[in-house]
């Protein structure tokens, strides 16, 4: 089997996979970060969004050994080991932008995208057409949407791991 | 109002968890030594399966069995059952085929599991299910409900002639016809309640494990009910006797209905952790999830409603066929029958109901609950009736409701329901005030100058909530009591678990719940755990579903609370010196009437442990108290939504401008959380009146089978919702609750089409209505007729 390096929420890990394993397989199954999640098989629901080298990417439609070198971050890696929440997640807690919670490693991962593209005053029409994506069956998007705005105001000027007020 | 207590908005406790990646769902799990299943799945709807030659994929890499249908029966693991008793109008007890785990002889829907690969890796076991054989022969399929009962038509199971399950009927047919002799107009539409797939976005999974030294197996599953997923899986199938089998239900993304049912899959990789010695483990990937997860809806329906001069309603009649798929699914029987005619009252006071069930065996993946259950069907019905004949009296569609509202309590309708209370008149009056309904027409002008059509649609729903009493339901047929259980444990230091038999897949009940102890006891919410989902650690519960957590789930814990409050107050009696009738709780803390002697609610538990101020024989050491919670009557939440679209003239194109939603739930725990349940529902809704339809094909392929095909509602498809509430206070529970889940989506489909015929000024709109069927409409009618 093909070894395969990469760099993942800065750490450097290696494993042998199988040449057809996708990076999320890799991340939830070689390296049990099991934040990231699968809803489909057709890259529609967006539960398996990490970033590669800072862009969202759906990382079931990506091999392991294409993301060989890369910088990959996971919804573990914003606020590792009790660290300060990001913004972002704050943002999802204080507005209810999640239920199940399913969906919403996915979602957190693209709507920092969305900010770090668009910038922190997003609306909601913008928010909603980016979210294509990403597809939530519990909130009916209400409060992601809201999440995502205060989290882009509250990504502006703050340390990351700034903590929303309950 | 106590700052974590009943009413606020108190942020989620398990958000943390979910945020940071740290939830721990079924697939999340791995076990030692853990193998992996593969289902191999029939491709035909309908196919008899003459021969199984497994013996290549038997001996390919990695594979460690290979198991199929008639091995079933040799284990002697018995079938999947349907849990409630319908009796047709003749007497005869419904026709329940039988449902082995893997098919035997002959498979009845496409995705129906055929044989199981149980494989070092799941790639391998893949692999291996290519070299499998099986000889098909194909059959004519069943696949559309009208058709099911024709003449000729290919029977599925031998025991349901005509492939129907049992003609059931409710209502008094000579009052109901006598009623609509007198009618001044009879209204008259035919409705076809779209088939949907439910999608919770996390697939369903089983992990299984066997431990032969105590010769007991646990299952972690995506269950809405892990007890009773034990006791079907033990009394019923014959796996293991019910203390020998533990299920386990971590955390669940998202339910909707979907995970109540008993599938196949579980009852296998438990089957086969035994046989092989291992752990064994299966996760559903989202095509199998469109093949295999119980749809919901697919009705058939003509309904009448008869009119007097004055506009008041005499009477309603329906007949639904209801297509409940391949085999009965675990509580199919009971949807298009006590959770559908019973509420098809509505908010009206209407004198005479009758309604006839036809329910059939399709060739379709089984057909259950899904959120809302017979109730978005019963209101699609009669809201749209009450729309249709406001429309032909020439009457206006809001005072044509109010006319025939029910107003005083409680109310008897002819088809069972009691209902306790309500206000319909407020949830229409606010529901129309925030709408700013008098503007619409100021609104429809603005859109016909950017050339859209513009309409305005009523949803005035009633629902049944928090199913209950058990004795009344088993008078319908329930093979379950519907109570709920809860367990108080206070921790000598003062902490307190509470172990619930609700289960919370994204309802939020480790802080709703959280919420009504903090108050009660007057402690911080840190302070308290809500256990809920495995059936070694809360010894039975009925689990969530049907808006139940609260009204009768909640009001269990209320019942437990009592009873530690009266032990705590002996034990404070003894600290106190002083008499257990003088003892006062409040805020935490005990105090004796008339003096500042107190004592705060930890020193209490620890002196309920320690036990020096008291001996055995006086009172017994330890605060643990226990209820089972029985409520007294369904509760009856109800409410106003209207829904404003813009039609595309040019494309058929609908979109909805603006939704307002007027629920009256009784008390709220917790605002925020009530108002994330409805926008759900809504957006459940509105999916199933715009973008979502389960389609096949006449062989009975699934043409919707993926992402791709099915449309799931997108953030876009949504504008900012208008969320209010009325409260009329449930008198059945001790909380006043009456529920939230099911709101929105048993609302929203019929405000939606309500609205499109009142933009297009034509009825005949079909759900989903995609842009290619209004605009079909509309090229039929020759553009919008005159307001």
């Amino acid at each position: 089997m093909p070894a395969v390096a990469m760099t993942v929420n800065g750490k450097s890990v290696t494993g042998d996979v199988d040449a057809r394993t996708l990076l999320v397989q890799f991340l939830r199954e070689n390296l049990r970060l099991t934040g990231t999640h699968v809803g489909c098989d057709t890259s529609q629901c967006g539960a398996c969004v990490v970033h590669i080298d800072g862009k969202a990417v759906k990382s079931c439609t990506v091999l392991a050994l294409q993301a060989a070198g890369a910088q990959v971050a996971t919804i573990e890696g914003l606020a590792p080991n009790g660290a300060p929440l990001h913004p972002m997640q704050a943002a999802f807690r204080e507005n209810h932008g999640l239920q199940c919670g399913y969906c919403t490693p996915g979602m957190i991962m693209s709507a920092i995208d969305i900010v770090n593209r668009l910038g922190h005053d997003l609306e909601d029409k913008t928010i909603r057409e980016e979210l294509e994506g990403n597809i939530c069956r519990c909130t009916g998007y209400h409060n992601i949407v809201k999440a995502i705005a205060a989290g882009a105001k509250a990504m502006q000027g703050q340390p990351a791991g700034q903590q929303a007020a309950e | 109002m106590h700052a974590t207590g009943i009413g606020a908005s108190v942020r989620r406790k398990e958000d943390q968890r979910f945020i940071t990646g740290q939830g721990h769902y079924t697939d999340d799990i791995n076990r030692p030594g853990q193998t992996h299943a593969y289902f191999l799945r029939s491709p035909h709807a309908h196919a008899k399966i003459k021969n199984i030659d497994s013996q290549e994929a038997a001996s390919a890499p990695g594979v460690v069995a290979v198991l199929t249908g008639p091995q079933l029966a040799t284990d002697k693991i018995g079938n999947l059952i349907c849990g409630w008793m319908i009796h047709s109008k003749d007497g005869t007890p419904m026709k329940m085929a039988p449902h082995p785990a893997l098919a035997v002889g002959k498979a009845c829907h496409v995705g129906d599991a055929v044989a199981v690969i149980i494989a070092e890796t799941l790639a391998q076991a893949k692999d291996a299910s290519e070299k499998i054989k099986i000889d098909y022969e194909v059959l004519t399929a069943v696949v559309d409900p009208a058709k099911a009962q024709a003449k000729g038509a290919p029977q599925i199971h031998e025991i349901a002639a005509d492939n129907t399950i049992y003609q059931w009927h409710l209502g008094d047919p000579k009052a109901a016809e006598a009623a609509f002799a007198s009618a001044h107009h009879v209204t008259k539409i035919d409705l076809i309640n779209n088939r949907l797939v439910p999608n919770a976005l996390e697939p369903r999974a089983a992990l299984a494990e066997y431990d032969s030294g105590t010769d007991q197996l646990t299952l972690w599953n995506t269950s809405q009910n892990p007890h009773v997923a034990r006791l079907v899986i033990a009394a019923f199938v014959g796996m293991a006797p019910e203390h020998k089998l533990r299920v386990i239900a971590p955390d669940v993304g998202g339910g909707f209905g979907s995970k109540i049912f008993i599938y196949p899959e579980e009852v296998v990789c438990l089957w086969a952790a035994r046989k092989v010695n291992r752990p064994v483990k299966w996760t559903s990937d989202r095509s199998e999830a469109f093949l295999t997860d119980a749809h919901g809806r697919d009705h058939v329906t003509h309904a009448e409603m008869a009119f007097s001069a004055e506009g008041r309603i005499l009477g309603l009649r329906a007949k639904t066929v209801a297509n409940l798929g391949a085999y009965m699914s675990t509580f199919s029987s009971s949807v298009p029958t006590y959770l559908y005619a019973t509420l098809l009252s509505g908010q009206y006071d209407i004198p005479q109901i009758y309604c006839e069930v036809d329910a059939v065996y399709t060739n379709t993946v089984p057909v259950d609950a899904y959120r809302g259950a017979g109730r978005p069907e019963a209101t699609f019905v009669v809201e749209r009736l009450v729309e249709v004949g406001a429309r032909e009296l020439g009457l206006d569609p809001a005072d044509l409701r109010k006319r025939n509202f029910i107003k005083s309590f409680p109310h008897q309708t002819p088809v069972i329901m009691a209902y306790d209370v309500g206000d319909y008149g407020a949830t229409l009056k606010k529901a129309m005030d925030v709408a700013d309904v008098k503007g619409f027409g100021k609104r429809r002008r603005e859109s016909a100058r950017h050339g859209k059509l513009r309409g305005l649609g009523y949803s005035a729903y009633i629902e049944a909530c928090g199913i209950a009493p058990s004795q009344a339901v088993g008078s319908l047929g329930a093979g379950v009591g519907l109570w709920e259980s809860a367990e108080v444990r206070v921790n000598p230091t003062g902490s307190v678990e509470v172990l619930t038999g609700s289960h919370a897949h994204g309802q939020g009940h480790e802080t709703t719940f959280a919420q009504l102890v903090s108050e009660r006891l007057g402690i911080p919410m840190d302070n308290i755990s809500i256990v809920h989902g495995d059936t070694d650690k809360v010894q039975f519960g009925m689990g969530t579903y049907g808006s139940r957590s609260g009204a009768v789930g909640m009001s269990a814990i209320v019942k437990a609370l009592d009873k530690v409050e009266a032990k705590a107050k002996k034990v404070a009696a003894y600290m106190l010196e002083a008499a257990e009738a003088d003892i006062v709780f409040q805020d935490g803390k005990f105090t004796v009437a008339g003096t500042d002697k107190s004592a705060a609610f930890a020193d209490v538990a620890l002196n309920a442990y320690v036990a020096h101020k008291f001996t055995g024989a006086e009172l017994e050491p330890g605060l643990k108290e226990g209820a089972f919670y029985d409520p007294t009557n369904f509760t009856f939440p109800a409410g106003c939504h209207i829904c404003e679209v813009e039609v595309d003239p040019e494309t058929g194109n609908t979109e909805v401008v603006a939704w307002t939603a007027v629920d009256d739930f009784g008390v709220l725990i917790n605002p925020m959380i009530v108002e994330g349940q409805v926008h759900g529902g809504i957006a459940q809704g509105v999916g199933q009146a715009l973008l979502e339809g389960a389609v096949y094909d006449a062989n009975g392929q699934l043409l919707t089978g993926s992402f791709m095909d099915y449309c799931m509602p997108r953030a876009e498809n949504f504008p900012t919702f208008r969320v209010e509430t009325t409260e009329t206070k449930c008198p059945s529970n001790p909380l006043g609750i009456k529920g939230c889940g099911e709101a929105g989506s048993i609302a929203a489909p019929v405000a939606v089409i309500n609205a499109i015929t009142d933009a297009i000024g034509s009825e005949d709109v079909i759900m989903p209505a995609t842009p290619s069927s209004v605009w079909q409409t509309l090229q039929r009618i020759g553009g919008r007729k005159a307001a």
